[in-house]
């Protein structure tokens, strides 16, 4: 049955194909213009705004007092030992870079694809991805406990102790892969701004606003000899984005994969950690888009076909996770290995079985049941409250991936157990504060629905064909 | 660059992306040469109408591709040189000349030189940032250029440009306006 079987008479079901429309009816370039504009170009910040950054920017401080404590007195705060040397910062770590990938996902693998409907979406993800990619880098960057020394062996830059860094180890294969993300998410995502930054320029009322947006635009113009070369470009940064973030999981993947570790050592890994990752971001993105369309109120560009589509990712990609697991719980069988076998079973019944038992519920149980009713996916309230479920088991399952192989492994008499500290709490939720306070200022300060994306796909951007033969005469 | 004075061109301003596209055909098809359309979003036609072909061009992906080499190739030459000559580390007894763990940085190097290349190459092949235009002079160009209107320039370096024929031209387009741009 058609979404238009449902509701005949909403105007947001597009009559010829029966589907939830991408953009409400009757925008045209102004209104889109004047509409988008008028958030970032408003003197009148709303009140809602300033209480939900001071919020997000209090949380943020947390994070500052949890890290100068921790490089007052070293890693020792955490909850950290042995067996289990990575605890907090590696489940962080592998938590926030998967998050950002569902950003690059939607402005690179759905550009390729010419899924149209992303466009509206496609910046404020982008920008998702650079604040959790922030995150997630500063993981790593303080689990060195002084990070002002871990230059040395982290970069190859000629130094006084003539040292250089170690190839072979997956931990230098991060430092590539991870700086390399960060990096072309940035130039992705402003190349992407530069036209609207260029209308920002052109439709500010102050001085200051017309000289900051005027500089960050570079002068454009929209000339369509640069937009040819712009398109060029974008296409290109989207083919080698696509790529980029599907190794990004997997280097990452490869520092357990390529430890014996049991439970680590599967070449299920890349795979399982990439659909992962986009399935909490496509969480993430829903976490994000709920409330900024509802507060702004975006719903007539961010449309329930938006949120339809972002559930569907998630249900293939979950399902791709609940595959993951199976072949963990099967190679544990086949590998016919006592170890591997111990491994699974402690990681479901062992000690900290419970963990496990949150994550088959939030990732598997809970969303891929329910995530195939149409009417749930179309139901905003059941969106958010699964996206926070399942952010929350993606989270536990790194949890589980760190903490259960690495409390047990071949020794009995080295086992362990692991109990975070209230710093490695303050560390987590202090990032949770800094992700949301840079993503407060961007809605504040920066476009955060591309315009001149969604100029392309009004009806008013159609080329008359049939006046153009007419007038045309060549 | 010298002061320049006097007219950059004659511009003139459209509603709708057909009218501009049938405006840069015919004034194409007038030989006129160097002329731009200006617009809020990419429109391919206009570029067509013009002779502008970026695909054909392929500027913008040779200088990726050319980043993209080099990049990758640094980065394996770069882990070659520390790991044999530089720094040499006995893991194991593992070779030295360990290629198949190089591969992972070079591979990413390739990515963010090419990205960077097929970035920046773009600002740099569209003479950006430029913050100063004469385009900017015009008292409609930046009412619309950006937002909801389509402008075609006619400029007046072009051998065919003369205030009077080439203003007549653009007048027998139907625009809403047509005005003269300063330098």
């Amino acid at each position: 049955m058609a979404t238009k079987d449902i509701l005949p008479q909403n105007p947001m079901i597009d009559p010829e194909t029966g589907e939830q429309r991408v953009i409400a009816p009757g925008h045209t370039f102004r209104s889109v213009t004047d509409k988008l504009t008028r958030i970032v170009l408003t003197p009148h910040t709303p009140l809602g705004w300033f209480f939900g950054f001071a919020l997000a920017g209090s949380i943020a401080m947390m994070l500052l007092v949890a890290v100068t404590w921790l490089f007052l007195k070293g890693t020792g705060i955490w909850g950290i030992t042995m067996p289990v040397a990575w605890g907090f910062a590696i489940i962080n770590f592998v938590w926030w870079i998967g998050i950002g990938h569902a950003g690059t996902l939607i402005s690179a693998i759905l550009l390729l694809f010419k899924q149209k409907w992303r466009n509206s979406i496609n910046r404020f993800a982008e920008a998702m991805t650079l604040f959790a990619v922030v995150c997630a880098a500063m993981f790593p960057v303080i689990h060195t406990g002084r990070p002002w020394l871990a230059i040395y062996w982290l970069f190859p830059y000629p130094n006084t102790m003539n040292y250089w860094p170690q190839f072979r180890s997956p931990l230098m294969w991060d430092v590539f892969a991870v700086s390399t993300y960060a990096t072309i998410s940035v130039v992705f995502w402003y190349i992407g701004m530069i036209p609207d930054l260029g209308t920002l320029r052109d439709r500010a009322k102050s001085k200051f606003g017309r000289f900051i947006y005027g500089q960050m635009a570079l002068g454009w113009r929209g000339s369509a000899r640069h937009w040819m070369r712009y398109e060029t470009s974008c296409l290109l940064l989207a083919g080698l984005a696509t790529p980029l973030v599907l190794s990004v999981h997997t280097v990452i993947s490869f520092d357990f994969a390529v430890a014996i570790m049991p439970g680590w050592h599967t070449t299920i890994f890349p795979p399982y950690f990439v659909a992962g990752a986009i399935y909490s971001g496509f969480a993430m993105v829903l976490t994000l888009a709920i409330p900024i369309r509802k507060f702004y109120h975006l719903e007539d560009l961010i449309t329930i076909r938006h949120l339809d589509n972002c559930g569907k990712v998630m249900l293939a990609t979950g399902f791709i996770v609940a595959y993951g697991y199976m072949t963990d719980i099967a190679y544990a069988w086949y590998s016919a290995d006592k170890w591997e076998f111990f491994m699974a079973w402690n990681r479901i019944f062992g000690p900290m079985g419970w963990s496990y038992w949150i994550l088959i519920f939030s990732n598997i149980a809970f969303p891929l049941t329910t995530l195939w009713s149409r009417r749930l996916r179309q139901n905003v309230a059941y969106l958010f409250i699964v996206s926070l479920i399942v952010n929350t088991g993606m989270w536990f399952e790194r949890f589980v991936i760190v903490v259960t192989s690495l409390t047990r492994d071949y020794l009995p008499s080295s086992w362990g157990t692991y109990r975070a500290t209230r710093w490695d709490y303050m560390t987590f939720v202090g990032t949770l504060g800094l992700f949301t306070t840079l993503f407060f200022l961007f809605i504040r300060l920066l476009p955060m629905i591309p315009m001149s994306e969604i100029r392309q796909i009004l009806p008013g951007a159609r080329i008359n064909e049939a006046e153009l033969q007419h007038k045309g005469g060549d | 660059m010298p002061v320049r004075e006097g007219i950059y061109g004659l511009l003139a301003e459209f509603d709708t992306p057909t009218e501009l596209v049938v405006a840069a055909k015919a004034s194409y098809n007038a030989g006129y040469r160097r002329m731009d359309c200006y617009t809020p979003y990419p429109v391919e036609e206009a570029a067509e109408a013009m002779g502008f072909d970026e695909p054909k061009e392929k500027a913008v992906s040779r200088v990726c591709l050319l980043g993209g080499i080099l990049g990758g190739l640094a980065m394996f030459t770069l882990e070659s040189w520390i790991s044999i000559w530089a720094y040499p580390l006995n893991i194991a007894g593992r070779g030295k000349f360990s290629w198949v763990a190089f591969i992972v940085p070079a591979y990413e190097w390739t990515i963010l030189w090419a990205g960077l290349c097929a970035g920046f190459g773009m600002l740099a092949l569209n003479r950006l940032p430029a913050p100063y235009h004469p385009l900017f002079n015009a008292p409609n160009f930046r009412n619309g250029a950006t937002s909801d209107k389509f402008f075609l320039c006619l400029e007046a370096d072009d051998p065919r440009f003369s205030v009077t024929d080439t203003r007549s031209l653009l007048e027998s387009l139907h625009p809403v306006s047509v005005v003269e741009v300063e330098h």
